[in-house]
C-alpha cells in the first residue's frame, strides 16, 4: 500500500523515560510475575498451617532478631534508594554513582543477615513442611536480593566507564530503584508471615 | 562498501521511496549465514521458527496419539507394554499442551501482533530470541529423555505422591518438572513482551476501542499467563525440591499435602486451557470479518467477553478436583462458577452468528475451518457445562468422557482455529496462497476424522472406560467403539498428512499472493507479502479499527530516523505518539543465555550445587548482554 | 433428583441449545441475501436484541442447570442411616478391605466387597501409598483415595447382583487392572458371607493341598500373605483366608479357576506386569500343590 504522510514524528524525544519507556513497563511486568509468585508462596504457608495441629510443627517460633533487623535495614535502604532514583532522573553523574555505591553496600548488608535468618528458623529445610515452606520463602526472597545486587553492581561498574552519560542508563538505574522497592515491599508480608502469623 | 552507509541521524523526510527501502533494509535485515542466523531478533524469523517447531510437536504428540490408539484398539493388546504406555500417554498430554498448544498462540502472536499493531519489532526483540530456544531446549530435553526410556510417566499435571520421590523412582518426574521451567521461561517472556508491545507500540491513533480483536486476545492471553504460570512454576519447584533436596511439601507424614499439589496445578492448569483457547477466539473473530466483509458484531461485548473470561478462569481449578473429597458446598460455589464460563462463550458464539447472518460469508478454506469450529466447539463447551456439575462429574471425572471434552475444546476449539489461520496467514507469511482445493479436502478429513475419533470416546466414558489404562478387558463392552476410534483417527492423521504436503507445495510454488489477497481490514495487510525486515516502510497511523477498509492509501508518520532501528512509542489508552525509541540489533547473547540457563537447569536435576556454580556463567552471559556495545540504538 | 436423572436431563438440555445453535449456525450461512444495500443500522439494532435474548436465555439455563446439580449433590450426601462401614485402602494395585464392626476391625479381606442389599453402606477411603479412586459406576460416582485424608462415600444397591468397579485415578504400572467386585446380597446371603468371612481358614482335608499349605508356609508366600488360622501373617499383600471364596484373581484380571490361580502363581508378571507380587521359583508340583491350597480357602 502507498503511505500518504499524515503525522510528523520528528520532534519527538528519541527515547522515553518513565512510562514512555518500554523497559519501564517491562519491570513492572515482571514485578507482577514475581508478586504472584511471592503470594502463592504466602498462600501455601498459610495452607499448610490451617492443616496442621500445631504450627510450627514440631519446632519453635522462629526467633526475631535476625529478621527484624533485615525488616530495619530494609526499610533503611529505601532513603538512598529514591535518592539514587532521584538523581538519576536529574542525571546527575557524580550523586548517581556516589548512590549507586552505596546501594551496593546495603544490597550486601542484607546478604549477611540473611545468613543468619535460616539458622533463625530453628528447623531444617528437610525436617517438615514447616520448615521446607519457610526456607522456601527466604530463598525466594534472597534470590530477589541476589539478582538485583547483581543488577546493581553491574550497573555501578557501567556508571563509571564511558558508556555511563546516556539518558537509558539513568532509566536503567530509574527501574533498578524501582525494583529494589518492589524487593523492600514483598519483604513485609513474608516477615509479617514467618515471623508474625507463627505468634498469634 | 559501496553504500556509504546510513549517516547519522538520517530521517526518513529526507529520502524517496527507494532510497528509503535500501536505508531501512540495511538497517533491519538479518544476513545470510549461520551466525545471523543464530543471533537474528527480528520477530518475523522468530515468530516463523516458533511455528515451525511448535507444529512439529503438534506431528510427534499426534504420532504418539497413534501409537496409544494402536495399543487401545483391541482388549488386552500386547503392542505396547505399561511402562511404555504411561509415559507414551504423558508424553502426549504434556507435549501437545506445554510443547505445541501454548507456544504455537504465542508464536503465531510474536509474528502477528506488532505486524497488526503497526510497529517495526515486538517490544525486547533479544527477550524473545531468548524465549525461543529455551522452548526448543525444553523440547529437546523432553524428547530425548522419552528417546532414552526417561520420559515422565506420570500425566500431564503429574499427580504427587506417583510423581514425588517415593514412588516416582527414577529421573522421569524431574524431566517433567524441568521441562515446565523451561517452556514457562519461555512464556513468560513472551507475555511480557506481548503486553508492552501492545501497550506501547501501538500504531498512533489505535486506541483501545480500535485495537483487532486478535490483539486483545493475546492481550488477555498474556496476562493470563502472568497471573498463571507462577502457580505452576512454584508447584514444579517444590516437586523438584522434595525430590532433590527431601523438603516435604507434598509429604503427608510430615505436615505436607497431597492436595496442595492439585490446588496449585489447576490454579495454573484451568487458565492454561483458556491460554490455549482465548488466541484462537482472536483468530475466528478475525477471519470471521474478513471472510463476511464487516467488522465483528458486538466489538465491545467481545472485549469484555475476552476479559471476563480471563478474570473467572481463575475462580474454577477445583471443578478437576471434584471427587478428590473437597467440602461439598465449596465444590457447588466451582459449579456455579464453571457454568458462568459458558455466558462469555455465549456472547462470543452469538456476535459470530450475528456476523455470519449479517454478512456475507465468502466459503474459503479458512472461513470452513471456523464454521468446523464453531459446529465443535459448541458440543465441547456443552460437555464442559456437564462435567461442570458435581455430581454429573463423579461418574464421568477422569473417563473417556473428559478425554473426549477435551479434545473436543482443545482441538475443535483452538487447533480448527489454528489451521484456519494458517490458511489464512499463510500467504503473509510466506507470499504465496495454500490451495483451496487441498485445503476443502483438508477440511474434510480433519473434520470427519475428528469427529469420528472422539465422539465415541463420550459413550466409552459414559459406559465407564477410565482414562490412562494402557488395556481392558475383553468381557467390557468396549472393545467394539475402540476399534473404530483407532481407525478413525487415521482419517484424521490423513488430513494432517494433506495439510503438510499442501503447506510444502504451496511454501515452494504457490499463487503469488500479494499485499492483501483476502481484501482483509487489519494492518498486517497493509505491507508487502512477506513483509519486509522493517515491517512498514513508515510507521502506520489509524483512525479506524478496519483501517483497510476505510482508507485507499495508508496514512502514515514520517520523521524517524532510519541509521539506527527506531520505531514509534504510544501512549497506552489513545495511543498518542509519546517518544521515537530505538529497538535493539542482532545479538548472539540471548542464545548464550539460554544455553547458560539451559546447563543449569538440566544440571539441577542431578545436584543442587548446579544453582550455586551454574548461575555465573548465566549472570556472565546476561551482563555480557545488556552491556553497551555502541551502537547507534543505545543513544538518546 | 436422582443422579441418572440428572444426567439425562443435563445432557438433554445441553443437546438441544447445541441443536438450536446449529439451526441458526446453518440459517446464518445459507440464508438468501437480497440486494447488498439490507437496511444496516435496522439490522445492527435487531441484533442487538436477539443477541441479548441469547445471553439472558443462557444465563437462565445455566441457572437451572446449577440449581439441579446442586440439590442432587445434597441428595447423594444424605443417604440415611449407615448400615455398616468398610474401610479401603488402595494399594498398589489392589483394594484391602477391612469390615469394621463398632468401630474396630471385624476382619480383612480383598477386591471383593459384599454388601446387603438395599442398605447404606459408609465407605472410608484412604490410600496406603498414591492417589487411587473408589469406582463402582452403578452403583455411585467415584470417591479418590487420598493419603494422609480419609475420605467418605455412601454405598447403596437396590438390586442383588455383582457390580463391577475400577480404579478411577492413574495410580501408576498397573492402574489398568485395579478392579474390584461389589456384590449385593440379600440379608441371609449377607449374613452367610460375613460369618463365613468371620472364620479362620479351614485346615485343608485333602493330601494335595496340605501339601500346598506347607509349600505356601514354606516359601516366601507367608512373608507377603496372610491366611488367618496359619502362621502366615504378611501384610504387604491380599489376606488370601477366603480367597478362595473370590470371584477373581489379582484385582479383577482373571476370573478366579484352578487354572487362573496357578497361572497367577507361577508368573504374576507377565499377567499383570510391574506388580508387586514377585515370581516364587517353584517346581510344577510345588505350584500344583499350592493352587489346590489356595483354591481350597473358600
Ligand atoms: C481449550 C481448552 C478448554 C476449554 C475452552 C474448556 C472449556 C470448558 N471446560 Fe474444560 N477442560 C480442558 C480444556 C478446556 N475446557 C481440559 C484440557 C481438561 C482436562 C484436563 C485433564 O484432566 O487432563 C478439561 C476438563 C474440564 C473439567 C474437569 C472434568 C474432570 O476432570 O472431571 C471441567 C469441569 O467443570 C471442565 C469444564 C469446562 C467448562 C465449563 C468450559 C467452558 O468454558 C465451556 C463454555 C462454552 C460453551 C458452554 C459453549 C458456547 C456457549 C453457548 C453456545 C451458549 C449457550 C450455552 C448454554 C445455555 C449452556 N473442563
Ligand atoms: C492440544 C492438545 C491435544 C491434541 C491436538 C491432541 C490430539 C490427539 N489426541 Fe490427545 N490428549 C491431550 C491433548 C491433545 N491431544 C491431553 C492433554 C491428554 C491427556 C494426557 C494425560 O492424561 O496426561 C490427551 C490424551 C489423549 C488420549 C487418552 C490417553 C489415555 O488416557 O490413556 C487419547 C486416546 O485416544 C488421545 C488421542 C489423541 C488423538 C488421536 C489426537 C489426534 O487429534 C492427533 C492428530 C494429529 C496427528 C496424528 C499428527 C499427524 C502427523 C503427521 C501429519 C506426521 C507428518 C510428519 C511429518 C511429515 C514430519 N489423547
Ligand atoms: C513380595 C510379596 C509377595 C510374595 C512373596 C507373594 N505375594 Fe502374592 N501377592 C502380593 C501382592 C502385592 C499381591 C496383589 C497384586 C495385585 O493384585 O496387584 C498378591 C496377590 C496374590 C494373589 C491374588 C489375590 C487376590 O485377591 O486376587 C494370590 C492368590 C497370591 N498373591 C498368592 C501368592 C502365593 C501362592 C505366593 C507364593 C508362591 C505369593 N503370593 C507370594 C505379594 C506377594
Ligand atoms: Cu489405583 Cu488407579
Ligand atoms: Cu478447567
Amino acid at each position: 500500500m502507498r503511505e500518504r504522510v499524515v503525522l510528523d514524528v520528528s520532534f519527538l524525544k528519541s527515547h522515553g523515560s518513565g512510562t514512555a519507556s518500554p523497559t519501564w513497563w517491562g519491570t513492572l511486568a515482571f514485578m507482577l510475575i514475581e508478586g504472584t509468585g511471592f503470594a502463592l508462596a504466602i498462600v501455601i504457608y498459610l495452607y499448610l498451617m490451617s492443616l496442621a495441629p500445631d504450627w510450627p510443627i514440631d519446632s519453635q517460633v522462629p526467633a526475631l532478631t535476625a529478621g527484624t533487623l533485615m525488616t530495619v535495614v530494609l526499610v533503611a535502604s529505601l532513603a538512598p534508594n529514591m535518592l539514587v532514583a532521584r538523581w538519576a532522573k536529574k542525571q546527575n553523574l557524580p550523586k548517581v554513582r556516589f548512590g549507586l555505591v552505596i546501594m551496593s553496600l546495603l544490597g550486601i548488608v542484607p546478604l549477611i543477615i540473611r545468613g543468619f535468618e535460616f539458622p533463625a528458623m530453628r528447623v531444617s529445610w528437610d525436617r517438615n513442611a514447616y520448615g521446607s515452606i519457610v526456607w522456601l520463602m527466604l530463598g525466594l526472597h534472597t534470590t530477589h536480593i541476589l539478582t538485583d545486587l547483581v543488577e546493581t553492581l553491574v550497573l555501578t561498574c557501567l556508571m563509571f566507564t564511558r558508556h555511563a552519560d546516556n539518558g537509558r542508563r539513568y532509566g536503567d538505574i530509574a527501574d533498578n530503584a524501582m525494583y529494589w522497592n518492589f524487593v523492600v515491599a514483598t519483604w513485609l508480608p513474608i516477615y509479617v508471615c514467618i515471623y508474625w502469623v507463627p505468634r498469634l | 562498501m559501496v553504500d556509504d552507509g546510513p549517516k547519522r541521524d538520517l530521517r526518513d523526510t529526507a529520502l524517496d521511496t527507494a532510497e528509503l527501502d535500501r536505508h531501512l533494509t540495511s538497517i533491519w535485515r538479518t544476513r545470510h549465514g549461520l551466525w545471523a542466523a543464530l543471533s537474528t531478533v527480528d520477530h518475523k524469523i522468530i515468530g516463523r521458527r516458533y511455528i515451525i517447531t511448535a507444529f512439529v510437536f503438534l506431528f510427534l504428540g499426534g504420532i504418539l496419539s497413534l501409537f496409544m490408539r494402536l495399543q487401545l484398539s483391541q482388549p488386552e493388546a500386547r503392542f505396547i507394554g505399561p511402562d511404555r504406555y504411561n509415559q507414551i500417554f504423558s508424553m502426549h498430554g504434556t507435549n501437545m499442551m506445554f510443547l505445541f498448544a501454548v507456544p504455537v498462540m504465542e508464536a503465531m502472536a510474536v509474528y502477528l501482533v506488532p505486524l497488526m499493531v503497526g510497529t517495526r519489532n515486538i517490544a525486547f526483540p533479544r527477550l524473545n530470541a531468548f524465549s525461543y530456544w529455551m522452548f526448543l531446549a525444553g523440547g529437546i530435553l523432553l524428547w530425548v529423555a522419552f528417546a532414552i526410556d526417561t520420559g515422565p510417566d506420570v500425566g500431564w499435571f503429574a499427580y504427587v505422591p506417583l510423581a514425588g520421590p517415593q514412588y516416582g523412582t527414577g529421573k522421569r518426574a524431574d524431566i517433567w518438572a524441568q521441562m515446565i521451567t523451561f517452556t514457562e521461561i519461555s512464556a513468560l517472556c513472551v507475555a511480557v513482551e506481548l503486553v508492552v508491545t501492545i501497550f506501547k507500540q501501538r500504531a498512533p491513533g489505535m486506541s483501545l476501542d480500535r485495537i483487532p480483536l486478535f490483539v486483545w486476545s493475546m492481550l488477555v492471553t498474556s496476562f493470563l499467563v502472568i497471573l498463571a504460570m507462577p502457580a505452576i512454576m512454584i508447584a514444579s519447584t517444590s516437586l523438584i525440591l522434595d525430590r532433590l533436596v527431601g523438603t516435604h511439601f507434598f509429604n503427608p507424614a510430615e505436615g505436607g499435602d497431597v492436595l496442595l499439589w492439585q490446588h496449585l496445578f489447576w490454579f495454573f492448569g484451568h487458565p492454561e486451557v483458556y491460554i490455549i483457547f482465548l488466541p484462537a477466539v482472536g483468530m475466528v473473530s478475525t477471519i470471521v470479518a474478513t471472510f463476511t466483509g464487516r467488522p465483528v458484531f458486538g466489538y465491545l461485548a467481545m472485549v469484555m467477553a475476552l476479559i471476563s473470561t480471563g478474570v473467572l478462569a481463575f475462580g474454577l481449578w477445583v471443578h478437576h478436583m471434584f471427587v478428590a473429597g473437597l467440602p461439598r458446598l465449596g465444590e457447588s460455589f466451582f459449579t456455579a462458577s464453571s457454568m458462568a464460563i459458558a455466558v462469555p462463550a455465549g456472547v462470543q458464539i452469538f456476535c459470530w452468528l450475528a456476523t455470519l447472518w449479517m454478512g456475507r460469508p465468502v466459503f474459503k478454506t479458512p472461513l470452513l475451518f471456523v464454521i468446523g469450529f464453531i459446529i465443535t466447539f459448541v458440543v465441547g463447551g456443552m460437555t464442559g457445562v456437564m462435567v461442570a456439575s458435581v455430581p454429573f462429574d463423579t461418574q464421568v471425572h477422569d473417563t473417556y468422557f473428559v478425554v473426549a471434552h477435551f479434545h473436543y475444546v482443545l482441538v475443535g476449539g483452538a487447533v480448527f482455529p489454528l489451521l484456519g489461520a494458517i490458511y489464512y496467514w499463510f500467504p503473509k507469511i510466506t507470499g504465496r496462497m495454500m490451495s483451496e482445493t487441498l485445503g476443502r479436502w483438508v477440511f474434510a478429513l480433519i473434520f470427519v476424522g475428528f469427529h469420528l475419533t472422539f465422539f465415541p470416546m463420550h459413550i466409552l466414558g459414559l459406559a465407564g472406560m477410565p482414562r490412562r489404562v494402557y488395556t481392558y478387558q475383553p468381557e467390557l463392552p468396549w472393545g467394539g467403539l475402540n476399534m473404530m476410534v483407532s481407525l478413525s483417527a487415521l482419517v484424521l492423521v490423513s488430513g494432517f498428512l494433506l495439510f503438510v504436503v499442501d503447506v510444502f507445495r504451496s511454501a515452494r510454488s504457490g499463487p503469488v499472493a500479494g499485499a492483501n489477497p483476502w481484501g482483509a481490514a487489519t494492518l498486517e495487510w497493509a505491507t508487502t507479502s512477506p513483509p519486509h525486515c522493517y515491517n512498514f516502510r513508515r510507521m502506520p497511523v489509524v483512525d479506524s479499527g478496519e483501517p483497510l477498509w476505510t482508507e485507499d492509501e495508508l496514512p502514515a508518520a514520517s520523521g524517524l530516523r532510519v541509521d539506527r532501528r527506531e520505531l514509534l512509542i504510544t501512549t497506552v489508552v489513545a495511543a498518542m505518539p509519546e517518544a521515537r525509541e530505538s529497538s535493539v540489533p542482532q545479538s548472539i547473547w540471548p542464545l548464550c543465555t539460554a544455553v547458560a540457563t539451559t546447563i543449569v537447569l538440566i544440571w539441577s536435576i542431578f545436584t543442587p550445587w548446579a544453582v550455586v556454580w551454574g548461575s555465573i556463567p548465566v549472570a556472565v552471559a546476561l551482563t555480557v548482554w545488556f552491556w553497551p556495545k555502541g551502537a547507534p540504538e543505545e543513544e538518546t | 433428583m436422582h443422579l441418572k436423572h440428572l444426567m439425562l436431563s443435563v445432557i438433554l438440555v445441553c443437546t438441544l441449545v447445541w441443536i438450536a445453535v446449529m439451526m441458526v449456525l446453518a440459517y446464518a450461512l445459507f440464508r438468501k441475501r437480497r440486494d447488498p444495500a439490507e437496511g444496516k443500522a435496522g439490522a445492527d439494532k435487531r441484533a442487538t436484541i436477539i443477541v441479548s435474548a441469547a445471553v439472558g436465555a443462557t444465563v437462565l439455563i445455566i441457572t437451572g442447570l446449577t440449581v439441579a446439580s446442586f440439590y442432587t449433590t445434597r441428595l447423594i450426601d444424605a443417604d440415611g442411616e449407615v448400615a455398616l462401614t468398610i474401610a479401603i485402602k488402595g494399594e498398589q494395585w489392589w483394594w484391602r478391605v477391612t469390615y469394621m464392626l463398632n468401630g474396630k476391625p471385624d476382619f480383612e479381606t480383598a477386591n471383593e466387597i459384599h454388601i446387603p442389599v438395599g442398605r447404606t453402606v459408609l465407605l472410608q477411603l484412604e490410600s496406603a501409598d498414591v492417589v487411587h479412586s473408589f469406582w463402582v459406576p452403578s452403583l455411585a460416582g467415584k470417591q479418590d483415595l487420598v493419603p494422609g485424608r480419609t475420605n467418605t462415600l455412601a454405598l447403596r444397591a437396590e438390586t442383588p447382583g455383582v457390580y463391577r468397579g475400577q480404579c478411577a485415578e492413574f495410580c501408576g504400572l498397573q492402574h489398568s487392572h485395579m478392579a474390584m467386585l461389589v456384590v449385593a446380597d440379600d440379608a441371609a446371603s449377607f449374613e452367610r458371607w460375613l460369618a463365613g468371612q468371620r472364620a479362620e481358614s479351614l485346615e485343608p482335608a485333602e493330601p494335595e493341598p496340605t501339601a500346598g499349605q506347607a509349600v505356601f508356609l514354606g516359601k516366601p508366600c507367608a512373608a507377603c500373605h496372610r491366611v488367618r488360622g496359619t502362621p502366615s501373617a504378611g501384610t504387604t499383600g491380599p489376606d488370601l483366608t477366603h480367597v478362595g471364596s473370590r470371584d477373581t484373581v489379582g484385582a479383577g484380571v482373571m476370573e478366579r479357576t484352578r487354572g487362573s490361580i496357578a497361572a497367577w502363581i507361577a508368573d504374576p508378571q507377565t499377567l499383570k506386569p510391574g506388580n508387586n507380587m514377585p515370581m516364587v521359583p517353584l517346581t510344577s508340583d510345588e505350584l500344583r500343590a499350592v493352587s489346590a491350597y489356595i483354591e481350597s480357602l473358600k
